[in-house]
């Protein structure tokens, strides 16, 4: 009798504090959507960041050259990094006032429309679909597929990959339809990852691998005996993607942009990340 | 569940590595029991550093993942100006590493046949060769049946590393099928159903050879 006595009050113990937590979940969430909405009609980030002191972009955490993660000093270094420095600097006059936040190519628009972060700096491609739920900037980068060659091939477009020619390629990838489409006569090896994709290609399994170029600038760092041809042979144009509606920001970064191409500055960032100057 | 639409509409895919497999599998069974009796041999050979040479092959071939031998004969040769494809580098890898268990099992057999036969043979006035010849391996043999047969199905299964380095084989086109077709469960299921097609039957066949040899023992 008396234990089940305790259970009882043990239950409604329980139950008061579920119901505490779903109250405190509630409030919280209705304080954030206030926050976001409160200072006026579609915020721009330009005032709130400013306001704030801080300005939060979502970038990879994981992508050589755009975003990566140095394990040893937990630094993140890339491309798309510096330019979110850039937009910081730009705005707030002083880099330490940005906030790097990982992103993952599922988590980003959501987090963008929580009001998690501020942008989208991300390797992100710009789509008619995505276009519904954010606003792209300009382009910041032309990623596309190439062909990676060891210096010195005969091949030099996707042209030259015709019969007889061993294509080195990863399982899944769309980058491998592609080149099936565009080169149907030649002879594709698939390999489980670009590690050992870069491997066959080095001891001579196949003459060219193909995949995004924004990889192969990674590769071609790494060694510096094989080059990129051809151009890219696919558009796959990466933008900053900035909350719907938010233009002033939009058109902030697009000056920014226009200002660092004009001033160098974007074509320094370019060779200093990718190893080469961009493509006019 | 099973979609069959998956196994009709790849159906050339699935012949290919299938009859890749089976190529693969064939050539590194008949390669690794050559290259293993050899090394049994040496192992229990009267010389001391014939015995060391056979030990070190399979201590140090039988302790090293399957997937790095075959790295090495694909990625590892072409330093040497030896540039293999992933078929042979698999089949290769493949052979070598299987050889190394079948030394141990052919040799734990002639190790179990007594003592007192060979001493026999001897006595009897037969040579050594003449005594592992005919009275020690026809022994041996009927011993080293089932773990042997044990080795041919690992080494048909473990066929499936070659996947890995573009070896066209079995697992190859399946990992490629089930890319295209997303339809994971059943990609490999038919896998697994022609894996066993090798398998099933070389079981009832060592089965077989094990009743026969018992019986005319």
């Amino acid at each position: 009798m008396r234990k089940m006595y305790r259970n009882k009050w043990f239950l409604s113990g329980m139950i008061l504090m579920l119901a505490a937590f779903a109250v405190a979940g509630c409030g919280g969430r209705e304080a954030g959507n206030e926050n976001q909405s409160g200072t006026g009609k579609a915020a721009s980030t330009v005032e709130t960041a400013k306001e704030r002191g801080k300005l939060v972009i979502g970038v990879k955490f994981d992508t050589n050259l755009f975003g990566l993660k140095d394990p040893a000093s937990g630094e993140v270094k890339g491309f798309d990094i510096d330019i979110a420095k850039a937009i910081a600097t730009k705005l707030l006059g002083d880099e330490s006032k940005l906030e790097l936040k990982e992103v993952t190519s599922k988590t980003r628009i959501p987090m963008l429309q929580n009001g998690d972060i501020d942008a989208i700096i991300a390797t992100m491609t710009v789509t008619e679909e995505r276009k519904q739920q954010v606003d792209f900037t300009e382009v910041y980068f032309n990623a596309g597929q190439s062909l990676l060659v060891k210096k010195g091939s005969p091949i030099r477009s996707i042209d030259d990959v015709k019969k007889g020619v061993k294509v080195v390629a990863v399982k899944g990838s769309t980058s491998t339809k592609n080149v099936r489409e565009k080169a149907p006569d030649a002879e594709v090896l698939e390999f489980e990852n670009y590690q050992d994709a870069f491997t066959a290609l080095k001891s001579g399994k196949g003459e060219v691998l193909t995949t995004d170029n924004s990889i192969l600038f990674g590769m071609m760092k790494q060694d510096p005996n094989f080059e990129m041809v051809g151009g890219n042979f696919t558009d796959e144009p990466y933008g900053i993607a900035v909350r719907k509606g938010d233009t002033e920001f939009a058109s902030f970064i697009n000056n920014l942009l226009k200002e660092m191409k004009e001033n160098g500055e974007y074509d320094k960032l370019y060779e200093q990340w990718m190893g080469e100057k961009p493509s006019k | 569940m099973l979609d069959v639409s998956v196994l009709i509409g790849n159906w050339d895919r699935y012949m290919t590595g299938f009859g890749n497999t089976l190529a693969i599998s064939v050539l590194a069974l008949i390669g690794s029991f050559v290259i293993g009796t050899l090394f049994a041999v040496l192992r229990i050979a009267p010389n001391r550093l014939l015995n060391i040479i056979g030990a070190a092959y399979v201590e140090f071939v039988r302790n090293i993942p399957l997937i790095l031998i075959v790295f090495l004969f694909y990625n590892g040769l072409p330093a040497l100006h030896l540039n293999l494809n992933g078929f042979v580098a698999g089949t290769l890898g493949l052979t070598v590493y299987t050889s190394a268990f079948i030394a141990e099992a052919i040799r734990a057999g002639i190790l179990s046949v007594p003592q007192g036969q060979t001493e026999a043979a001897r006595s009897a006035g037969l040579t050594y060769v003449q005594t592992m010849r005919h009275i020690i391996l026809p022994q041996a043999m009927r011993i080293v049946i089932p773990p042997l047969g044990n080795q041919f199905l690992n080494l048909i299964k473990n066929s499936s590393v070659l996947g890995v380095i573009a070896g066209l084989d079995l697992m190859y086109y399946g990992d490629l099928i089930n890319l295209d077709t997303f339809k994971t469960f059943s990609v490999y299921i038919f896998v697994g159903m022609f894996y066993l097609i090798l398998t099933i039957p070389m079981s009832f066949a060592v089965n077989a050879l094990e009743r026969r040899m018992a019986r005319s023992g």
